[in-house]
């Protein structure tokens, strides 16, 4: 009895993804250098930094993009370090990118059906996977936009987009890389809405943003960045007092 | 209901091209049946090389060479083996070239793996001319070529097979995959798409029916060599025909290569001086006037008409 009570504690504080001493170089920058830090399950955790602090890159490392010159990434425990996009997608860590990467000519529905089936390989085309493509597309709110290109679709409905079609690979962990960015202050509230719905459903974020507010609001702790350096970390609270975030952000 | 009786109406139409073409060479002269033959020869490499660089956009040059390497294939197991052995082996050494070849190159962009699948065309015919000089000590083979009725049935049969196969993968799961790769291969990844089996895959599936009409055409010729056999020529026409038939639905590829190929025996037959210039200057209109093919045009005049019809009513 002891033991199952104990691991249910751990379930319960589960790091969901642990990155150790993360270093990657481009040529002579340091996009990343030493990073380590933690989300555990359900938490919604913000990466945030001037340009340049290596936030996309730390992205690009942990969904497989690059494979970091050394340290470590685990998933659920699992040491996920130098695997494929693909696999790691297969495992339970969904993405979206920062400059909108949608497929021009191919309808919504088909993409959030291509991410059902591939992230899910045991997946089939069966009724039941329709059924739950139109569900995750009523749930982002697309589904009367479903015969569309996504070409034809307007930016903010573009990213709800890129956020269904990882929604579809059913994951654990779910990247958002500057979901808010070029949208107006409305279309900001309702992707601040909905990255809380996802939370909801038990997905665990991670999100870099530029959108103070959305950061401030829906985050339960921020990780700082800088120069591909972590220098702050904690409640939201805290790290808009900290010192050298201030100093990074304003100048000295 | 409309949408029912519109699929029974292009069942039934379907069906009906399938018998014409079935007891064709019953009432026609054996030039009409080598000809359509011919053109059955261009459908089938054109599809073939739709389903994989159409959807993906990698522009492969490298049609002639598996083309090439069905025809040494057969020639070489043709007097010892049936027909349709020689034809599958054509066809998996094709499969198997491009798997390997795809395996080392597809990770190459645009341009740099166009260039190289030209590079290898040329690479492999001077290999082949190197061994058949240096090794064999022949230039060409002689073949024992088939009758005309023969091939054409059996190109015939590959026709459909090809079809059967492009329908399919169109309606699975790898064409959405495919597609996904020619609009954007990083988010494809990222959705959980391994995108390097996909490629090399579909790139030796399209290789292995062009392996596989190679050598069952080297039956028509009595005598080849690595010239004929690795022939340039044939990897821009494949290129062209798609182009000029359009890419997004099955049908686009079958007429292009159809039209093109009848127009290039009838240039070729009736105007053998200006032939390459008339050739150039259709090419030239093609492209300048018809940007999606003769699909484009094909859908225009569809939309056309469904407004025109609703506008009616």
């Amino acid at each position: 009895m002891a033991q199952k009570g104990e691991k249910r504690i751990f379930r319960e504080n589960m790091r969901i993804l642990e990155v150790e001493g993360v270093k990657k170089n481009f040529g002579g920058l340091a996009a990343a250098s030493n990073v380590a830090f933690h989300a555990e399950q359900g938490e919604i955790v913000g990466l945030i930094g001037p340009n340049g602090a290596g936030k996309t890159t730390l992205f690009n490392l942990v969904s497989g993009a690059l494979i970091p010159d050394s340290g470590v990434i685990r998933f659920k425990g699992k040491n996920i370090t130098g695997l494929k996009p693909h696999q790691i997608t297969r495992m339970g860590i969904a993405r979206t990118f920062q400059s909108v990467k949608v497929f021009p000519k191919m309808s919504v529905f088909d993409h959030v059906l291509l991410g059902y089936l591939f992230g899910n390989p045991k997946c089939t085309k069966s009724d039941k996977t329709l059924k739950e493509v139109i569900e995750i597309l009523d749930f982002v709110e697309l589904s009367e936009m479903r015969e569309l290109r996504s070409k034809d679709l307007i930016l903010s409905n573009q990213k709800r987009l890129e956020v269904a079609r990882a929604l579809a690979t059913k994951p654990e962990l779910l990247l958002l890389d500057e979901l808010m960015a070029g949208l107006n202050h409305t279309e900001v509230i309702q992707a601040m809405e909905l990255v809380r719905k996802i939370r909801e459903k038990g997905v665990t974020i991670l999100m870099v943003e530029h959108v103070m507010k959305a950061i401030m609001d829906t985050c339960d702790r921020i990780i700082v960045l800088h120069h591909g350096e972590k220098i702050a970390e904690g409640k939201p609270e805290e790290v808009a007092k900290n010192k050298s975030v201030v100093e990074v952000y304003l100048g000295e | 209901m409309e949408a029912l009786t519109k699929k029974y109406s292009v069942l039934g139409v379907l069906i009906l091209l399938l018998i014409l073409l079935v007891v064709f060479p019953r009432y026609v002269s054996a030039y009409k049946v080598i000809l359509l033959t011919n053109i059955l020869m261009y459908v089938i490499i054109t599809l073939s090389w739709v389903i994989f660089s159409g959807s993906t956009g990698y522009i492969s040059l490298a049609p002639a060479a598996f083309f090439g390497v069905g025809v040494y294939a057969s020639a070489i197991l043709s007097k010892s083996l049936f027909l349709p052995i020689f034809i599958l082996i054509g066809g998996l050494a094709s499969f198997c070239l491009a798997f390997l070849i795809g395996a080392l190159t597809l990770r190459l962009r645009g341009m740099y793996f166009t260039m190289f699948t030209f590079g290898l065309v040329e690479l492999i015919r001077h290999f082949a001319q190197w061994w058949e000089v240096n090794i064999t000590g022949t230039v060409g083979r002689l073949i024992l070529a088939l009758d005309h009725i023969t091939i054409y049935y059996a190109i015939l049969i590959i026709f459909l097979l090809v079809l059967l196969t492009s329908y399919v993968i169109r309606h699975s799961k790898f064409g959405l995959a495919l597609q996904s790769i020619g609009e954007c291969e990083e988010a494809a990844a990222h959705t959980g798409v391994n995108v390097t089996l996909v490629k090399v895959l579909f790139f030796a599936i399209s290789a292995f029916f062009m392996g596989v009409v190679g050598a069952t055409m080297t039956m028509r010729w009595q005598y080849i060599d690595p010239p004929t056999a690795f022939d340039i020529r044939l990897s821009f026409m494949t290129v062209l025909m798609a182009i000029f038939g359009g890419m997004g639905h099955l049908y686009g590829p079958i007429v292009g290569a159809s039209i093109f190929s009848f127009l290039d025996e009838i240039l070729a037959t009736k105007f053998p001086y200006y032939y390459m210039l008339l050739f150039g200057v259709t090419m030239f209109v093609v492209i300048l006037f018809m940007p999606h093919g003769v699909e484009g045009v094909i859908q225009k005049w569809h939309k056309r008409e469904k407004s025109g019809s609703s506008e009616k009513t």
